[in-house]
């Protein structure tokens, strides 16, 4: 930090405010909902795995609160043989 | 008409022992009889704030399941005379707490007190649970940080749904007491605003209870800040939010130390 930045360091408080804000809109319009993306993410792999093998380990769930949206990202892995061979 | 009202916050270590006492003993130095109630089964430190730890007999749990009758357990406090102490058990668990037993308890003390200050313990089970159940009104312990507030969020929600009040659709009266409050620092931006805490949370204020190290001291004397020390800006905080719930009207504003021109000049400690 040089001199500069440390006089016109700005207080971190608006950032804990904004926080908690869009963290708190989420937490109280979840409730009781709070496993809801882990759920997702067990449904959602349940129909892929009907029909290709999937390895549980190449599967990543990301989960972005934002303030108007949220995504939800799931990206698996999928192994070439097992597409190749329904082709 | 007796009051039933819980101190809790979610969050360990904000200040509900500290305000428990300090609340209950500004209420009784008014002249109204007040019990505190630790509902900390298993790790009970109300008694030791309270500066009665060497007095105590039988416990909570003790009265809930009918081994001792509830005057043997209260404990009158040596300097306000209408101040009790009903200590929590240190052996037992918080499943020795019945939702019955608890009930009869909490009822037997509302014939005998003008308040009931039930010192909640942290996290959200059984014994927060017990200790907010019974409650008319609540005060809802926070700091201006940022896990605080958000278990304060979620301990109002708890409120709202949980207790026989919300249960039989009735509305619980609930109370922001900010503790550890700095109001330079606030000002400087560098800690969350009364304000921000008000607006995020959404329920009346209480009071603002300034970051003192005479807490700490009234502590380490076994005694509630507001015994220890009335004259100073904690105690004198809590004495203002013990007065709004009596019901008066009283400004607002974060009490700061009195210094002597010495004291200015040299008084200035080291951390």
């Amino acid at each position: 930090m040089n001199l500069f930045s440390f006089f016109t360091r700005a207080g971190s408080a608006p950032v804990a405010r904004n926080r908690l804000q869009i963290l708190l809109a989420h937490e109280r319009a979840m409730g009781g909902n709070a496993d809801l993306v882990a759920r997702l993410q067990e449904e959602i792999l349940a129909v892929i795995a009907k029909h290709i093998a999937v390895d549980r380990d190449k599967v990543q769930v990301k989960l972005d609160r934002g303030n108007a949206v949220s995504t939800l990202e799931i990206d698996i892995e999928m192994p070439t043989p097992a597409l190749a061979t329904r082709n | 008409m007796a009051k039933v009202l819980v101190v809790t916050s979610g969050k360990g270590g904000v200040g509900k022992t500290t305000s428990t006492a300090a609340l209950g003993a500004a209420l009784a130095q008014s002249g109204q009889n007040v019990v505190v109630v630790d509902f900390d089964v298993g790790l009970r430190n109300l008694d030791l704030i309270m500066g009665a730890e060497r007095r105590v007999v039988y416990d909570l749990i003790n009265v809930v399941q009918g081994d001792a009758k509830l005057a043997q357990a209260l404990i009158r406090d040596k300097r306000v005379e209408s101040l009790f102490l009903l200590p929590a058990s240190q052996t037992r668990d918080k499943d020795a707490l019945t939702p019955e037993g608890t009930a009869r308890v909490v009822d037997e003390l509302r014939e005998r007190f003008d308040w009931v200050i039930c010192d909640s313990p942290a996290g959200i089970e059984r014994g927060a649970t017990m200790a907010m159940y019974h409650a008319d009104l609540a005060v809802v312990v926070t700091n201006p940080e940022v896990s605080s507030v958000r278990d304060s969020d979620r301990i109002i929600g708890l409120l709202d749904s949980k207790t026989a009040r919300a249960e039989k659709g009735e509305r619980i009266e609930k109370h922001l007491l900010l503790t550890r409050y700095d109001p330079i620092r606030a000002a400087r931006g560098e800690m969350l605003k009364t304000e921000d805490v008000l607006e995020i949370l959404s329920i009346p204020l209480l009071g603002i209870i300034p970051n003192s190290e005479e807490v700490l001291r009234a502590s380490n004397l076994g005694s509630p800040v507001t015994l220890a020390n009335p004259q100073s800006a904690p105690a004198r905080a809590y004495f203002d939010a013990a007065r709004r719930l009596m019901g008066e009207t009283i400004e607002m504003n974060v009490p700061s130390e009195r210094r002597g021109l010495m004291n200015k000049l040299f008084g200035r400690k080291v951390a």
